[in-house]
């Protein structure tokens, strides 16, 4: 039998590497740890670690059940640590310009068709589709990394998450 | 029918005692031996590994030039422009620059690849696989013996919604050749439960990106799994080196997924070390804009390299329009 350890990190068991300066700024970087981001987080706080001009990663605490998204452009979420439950509803009327970017928070249920659930657990990916409205469900605190654009919910607190000083 | 251009390959008569053909591609030529390969350009000549060489070729060539810079070592490389292509020898070396030994020539990018393609065919022998793990393959060296078109011709993935959609990119499987790798024999194989409500099943869709990795059969080779716009995440499974030094033309995010891996940063023009980045499970950082990479992986891990491939990018950066850091704080 094997003995080999692929090792994955989680809430409880983290570890940060890190930038060890030469001759350079650390923060050309953006260096965090998205367990480390989530350890912080507040429980569906969509937190940006990564940014490439509009695009984002966002990293969520997945903790209780979620408020309702929704995103007229495809998103993708991995689930790093932990179970996740995303529930989709196609709704009955758009929620949002088809131009819009980035997911919208909704104020209550979507009215609309049920489309049906994923049930992810680590390294799970799933997709949001575009148009949907969706909803995430956690027993246990896990780690939700997404794809998408920068929105009205992404929350950028970059000096707070990354390394600064080498 | 459409008209194709024919692209010339200046290649010799096999070596009669090595058995490799020289190649010819402007003013550089190119020849192997048991150990290594030489390239002569009108101010100069460098040697390097056959086995450095033609990992490093594999990756240019599946990549198609991939994005900004290709060096296989501190001498000699690629510069993409996404349509035409620079090979240059001392380009981006301080040295070769202030002694004057700097060369390059442009390309069309298919009439490069054309004759890159003749010779990652003609130098790379039976057993030997510039893909793999070093573990997991035969050795580079030695005189001609065969060749490996199988494993030299691999194409990239790239799903166009994300893998596990119906009707796009597959999972990996056994029965489609794709073992678990040694490395990653301890991965889980589990799937996500997906209930599609009738007339969603192509909406309501997951897949296990971990199990796909652990069996993928190359080594840094990321491959499209999923696409928002031109946000694309291109995973990869990593051991031992990265074959080359990226030097970005665009801002190129990783996010360690397993395992560890270490950056060793320098200046992209000149090649000075700027930094050393140690990424372990789930930490996420940036290479700028205007460095060049090169990536140690000890054991087999899983890294996301995530790209935004607008070809605007370039252009911005070197018109000074967009930094090339992505955030500032």
């Amino acid at each position: 039998m094997s003995d080999v350890k692929t090792v994955f990190g989680s809430l409880a068991n983290y570890q940060k590497g890190g930038v060890a300066i030469i001759d350079d700024d650390p923060k050309n970087y953006v260096f965090s740890n998205v367990f480390e981001v989530a350890d912080k987080s507040k429980p569906y706080e969509r937190v940006a670690v990564g940014k490439n001009f509009q695009y984002v990663i966002e990293c969520i605490r997945a903790e209780g059940t979620s408020p309702w998204y929704a995103c007229a452009h495809d998103e993708f979420a991995l689930v790093m640590d932990g179970k996740v439950e995303v529930r989709l509803v196609k709704p009955t009327d758009p929620l949002m310009p088809a131009d819009k970017e980035g997911a919208i928070k909704l104020m209550g249920d979507p009215k609309g068709k049920k489309m049906g659930r994923v049930v992810a657990g680590r390294g799970h990916m799933t997709l949001l589709p575009k148009g949907s409205a969706y909803q995430f469900h956690a027993d246990k605190p896990s780690v939700v990394t997404i794809q998408t654009i920068k929105g009205d919910v992404t929350i950028e607190r970059w000096a707070e998450i990354c390394q600064t000083n080498s | 029918m459409s008209a194709q251009t024919a692209y010339s390959v200046d290649a010799s008569q096999p070596d009669n005692y090595y058995g490799y053909r020289s190649f010819k591609k402007g003013k550089f030529a190119f020849r192997r031996d048991e150990y290594f390969v030489h390239i002569d350009w009108p101010k100069g000549s460098h040697t390097l590994p056959a086995d450095a060489f033609l990992r490093a070729l594999q990756r240019d060539v599946a990549w198609n030039f991939f994005y900004g810079t290709v060096n296989f070592d501190s001498v000699f490389g690629t510069l993409n422009h996404y349509g035409t292509v620079d090979m240059f020898c001392g380009t981006f070396n301080d040295a070769y620059k202030e002694g004057g030994l700097d060369y390059m020539e442009t390309y069309k990018s298919e009439d490069l690849m054309t004759t890159f393609k003749a010779i990652l065919d003609d130098w790379t022998n039976a057993g030997y696989d510039p893909f793999a793990a070093p573990e997991e393959t035969k050795m580079a060296f030695g005189r001609k013996d065969g060749d490996n078109k199988k494993a030299i011709e691999r194409l990239r993935v790239t799903a166009n919604r994300m893998v596990g959609i119906p009707g796009d990119t597959p999972p990996r499987t056994d029965a489609m050749g794709y073992p678990v790798n040694r490395q990653f024999a301890d991965v889980e194989q589990d799937k996500p439960e997906v209930y599609p409500e009738p007339g969603f099943e192509k909406e309501v869709a997951g897949f296990n990106l971990f199990a796909y990795l652990s069996r993928s059969d190359v080594t840094w080779n990321p491959s499209v799994c999923s696409v928002v716009k031109e946000s694309l995440y291109c995973p990869t499974s990593e051991e031992f080196t990265l074959p080359v030094e990226h030097g970005n033309d665009r801002v190129e995010w990783f996010m360690q997924m397993s395992d560890e891996i270490v950056w060793v940063v320098k200046d992209k023009e000149t090649g000075r070390p700027r930094a050393r980045v140690t990424c372990k499970p789930g930490d996420i950082c940036a290479m700028p804009a205007d460095i060049r990479h090169q990536g140690f992986s000890p054991k087999r891990s899983m890294l996301l390299v995530w790209e935004n491939a607008s070809n605007e990018i370039p252009k911005l950066i070197n018109e000074g329009k967009a930094p090339v850091v992505p955030v500032k704080f």
